[in-house]
């Protein structure tokens, strides 16, 4: 059979490639632009080159946000996923209290960003907050607006309330899907239930928890509403993240070319470790 | 191994039957002969999965009890009734290899290292699996994971029981001939009880020596191949076993003779029939003679299934199945007569004994 090249067939691909030249490529290269010019008013740009990368990667401002940042996904990744394991376990199989855990489940999740905030910010309150006055009147010296350690405490208790329900419903999906032949075969075996957890369950979950780490990963290292509504990544800069670093620099200090060559630097970071992410927890999969 | 034995097993899923129909086991009274190799046939939904998992433990029945050797195991667990079982979809851990498959219900007893090797060494052996030990089971195909489940439980050689629930479901046709011999010989050679669940009469009839034949939560029949077929107890057991099924005629009985329609059909002998029961005659295919004697029929339709035909036709406006020898003809006007052989007479499903001494 021969081969016929028809170079008209590219016209197909056009709508195609001008969505995608809109909503990525076409931001995205403003932003490449914008990281290697220092930019003055009245559309005047002069080349820098990678003068910017060189600021950002050298300022100890930068790492010290990045670190909160690793800290914090860390922190809450090795949360919720255990716990939301653990509480898609103990649902029920079967019955009437199975919709009524999911619709609780489901509930965090759909409560809007700055909302949840701002839910937390009045709750946690020192003087009138539920939670704050609670725990005053416990005796412990809580205030999160002045004391770093409180206010990190307060948003992963928030990110924790928010997303675990997340985790719970991938893990529940997850074994759901374990036919029931696998644990009358472990009855039979005489397996424990630790071994059930581990030769069964958690394999069967393998897959739906590499989606529940990356999108909370995700998520989480980009978070910006949440703790810009509960703190505004104070007190000082104890709970400034990448995102809410990012947005000072480019809109408060006015900064375009670091706060472009932050974000370039950041996305491949994102997608970077996203990536070593999947291939780690897939590689057992493909042997 | 061990003698299992049934007693009056009543089960429904309902927390408060009433009727039979809730039943989804009417009543099971029977005993499973140590050493032997039953097969538990009927269509979906009959409750042979029921009662398999009644006798392995899973399910506890409604009403009755369950004797291991004579001993009650009622409301013992699978693991303390100690016995294995093979599920329809292959059961593997998947993050285990074979080897450490087999050793898994062996590991979970306590049982050493040095014992364990030797027993999983054995049965790999026994199973032509020698060859995967040290591969991952889940991306074996489907016969080798259906092998190393079975094997997890002929691991353990002092298992009561090996009861097997549509085993070959998902196995490709040219090895699941070849499973089923691999299991009858292990089963000539070690002699386990075996219960074999299906609903493939070929199956079935292959694989065990005695064939029990289950009908909406009832045993209608148990015997061997052979008996089945000759004689079924139940019209259900006509329909069901055979290719094809039985032909069940409805008739009207009067002594050594039953009419069916214009025509009058002779009995080996002579029977009293209450009136108002529903009579009818059961004669397989292969009893049914085509000639130019006997009944006049027409004939609908011929398959021809390689060494014998199905002649398809209807006598007495029912239609009827008949299978015609190697190399035999239908004539231009033909008819049908019954190989008295063959006759078996039913009052309202259930068979009546025509022949003396059976």
């Amino acid at each position: 059979m021969t081969r016929t090249w028809n170079n008209r067939a590219w016209f197909m691909v056009f709508p195609v490639l001008a969505l995608v030249a809109f909503n990525a490529i076409i931001p995205l290269m403003t932003v490449v632009n914008y990281s290697v010019q220092e930019t003055f008013g009245n559309n005047l740009f002069f080349f820098e080159g990678v003068k910017w990368y060189e600021e950002v990667l050298a300022s100890s401002r930068f790492h010290a946000a990045l670190w909160r940042q690793f800290l914090f996904t860390g922190t809450i990744l090795l949360i919720e996923i255990p716990l939301g394991v653990a509480i898609a376990l103990a649902m029920p199989r079967s019955g009437p209290w199975v919709s009524v855990c999911l619709v609780l489940m489901a509930l965090p999740l759909l409560i809007p960003w700055n909302v949840v905030g701002a839910m937390w910010n009045i709750m946690a309150l020192p003087d009138i907050g539920l939670l704050g006055h609670t725990l005053r009147q416990l005796g412990i010296d809580y205030n999160f607006t002045r004391q770093p350690g409180d206010a990190w405490f307060t948003i992963v208790l928030m990110d924790v309330w928010h997303w675990t329900s997340l985790v719970v419903l991938l893990a529940y999906a997850g074994l759901r899907s374990i036919p029931d032949a696998y644990y009358q075969a472990a009855r039979i075996d005489g397996a424990s239930h630790w071994s059930v957890f581990r030769y069964i369950q958690l394999p069967k979950m393998r897959r739906v928890l590499t989606i529940a780490v990356l999108l909370r990963f995700m998520d989480s290292f980009m978070i910006y509403t949440e703790p810009f509504v509960l703190t505004g990544g104070g007190p000082g800069n104890a709970t400034t993240f990448l995102s809410i670093d990012l947005v000072k620099a480019a809109l408060g200090e006015f900064n375009l070319g670091i706060a472009a060559a932050m974000s370039i630097i950041y996305f491949l970071m994102t997608l970077l470790v996203c990536w070593i992410f999947y291939t780690l927890m897939m590689r057992g999969q493909d042997q | 191994m061990a003698r299992i034995d049934l007693e009056h097993i009543r089960h429904s899923y309902l927390p408060a039957a009433t009727s039979d129909a809730d039943y989804a086991l009417k009543e099971v009274h029977h005993s499973w002969q140590d050493g032997g190799a039953y097969a538990l046939l009927g269509p979906s939904g009959c409750g042979k999965t029921t009662l398999l998992n009644i006798i392995s433990g899973l399910l506890t029945p409604s009403h009755g009890r369950v004797l291991f050797d004579g001993r009650d195991v009622t409301g013992l667990s699978p693991e303390g009734r100690n016995i294995a079982q093979v599920f329809q979809f292959p059961v593997v851990y998947d993050t285990m290899t074979v080897f450490q498959n087999l050793a898994f219900p062996l590991r979970n007893r306590g049982i050493g290292e040095a014992e364990v090797a030797r027993r999983v060494g054995e049965t790999m052996e026994m199973l032509e699996l020698t060859a995967f030990a040290g591969r991952r089971a889940q991306r074996l195909t489907a016969d080798l994971k259906q092998k190393i489940s079975l094997g997890r439980g002929l691991v353990r050689s002092d298992v009561n029981a090996i009861l097997f629930d549509e085993p070959l479901t998902v196995i490709d046709p040219h090895m699941k001939w070849q499973l089923r011999s691999q299991l009858k010989l292990l089963h000539r050679q070690f002699g386990h009880t075996m219960v074999y669940v299906t609903h493939d009469q070929t199956e079935a009839l292959t694989f065990a020596d005695t064939v029990v034949v289950m009908y909406e939560g009832e045993i209608v029949q148990i015997g061997t191949p052979e008996q089945l077929f000759e004689r079924p107890r139940h019209t259900f057991v006509g329909y069901f076993i055979g290719s094809p099924g039985m032909n069940v005629l409805p008739v009207e009985v009067d002594g050594a003779t039953a009419r069916f329609g214009s025509q009058s059909i002779g009995l080996p002998r002579a029977v009293e029939i209450a009136h108002d029961v529903r009579t009818e005659i059961g004669i397989r295919p292969e009893y049914v003679r085509i000639g130019t004697r006997g009944m006049p029929l027409v004939v609908t339709k011929l398959e021809d299934i390689g060494r014998q035909k199905i002649v398809r036709a209807t006598l007495e406006g029912r239609a009827i199945c008949a299978i015609l020898a190697e190399g035999a003809e239908v004539p231009a006007h033909p008819r049908a007569s019954f190989d008295p052989k063959g006759i078996n007479l039913y009052a309202d499903s259930w068979r009546v004994e025509t022949e003396d001494g059976r």
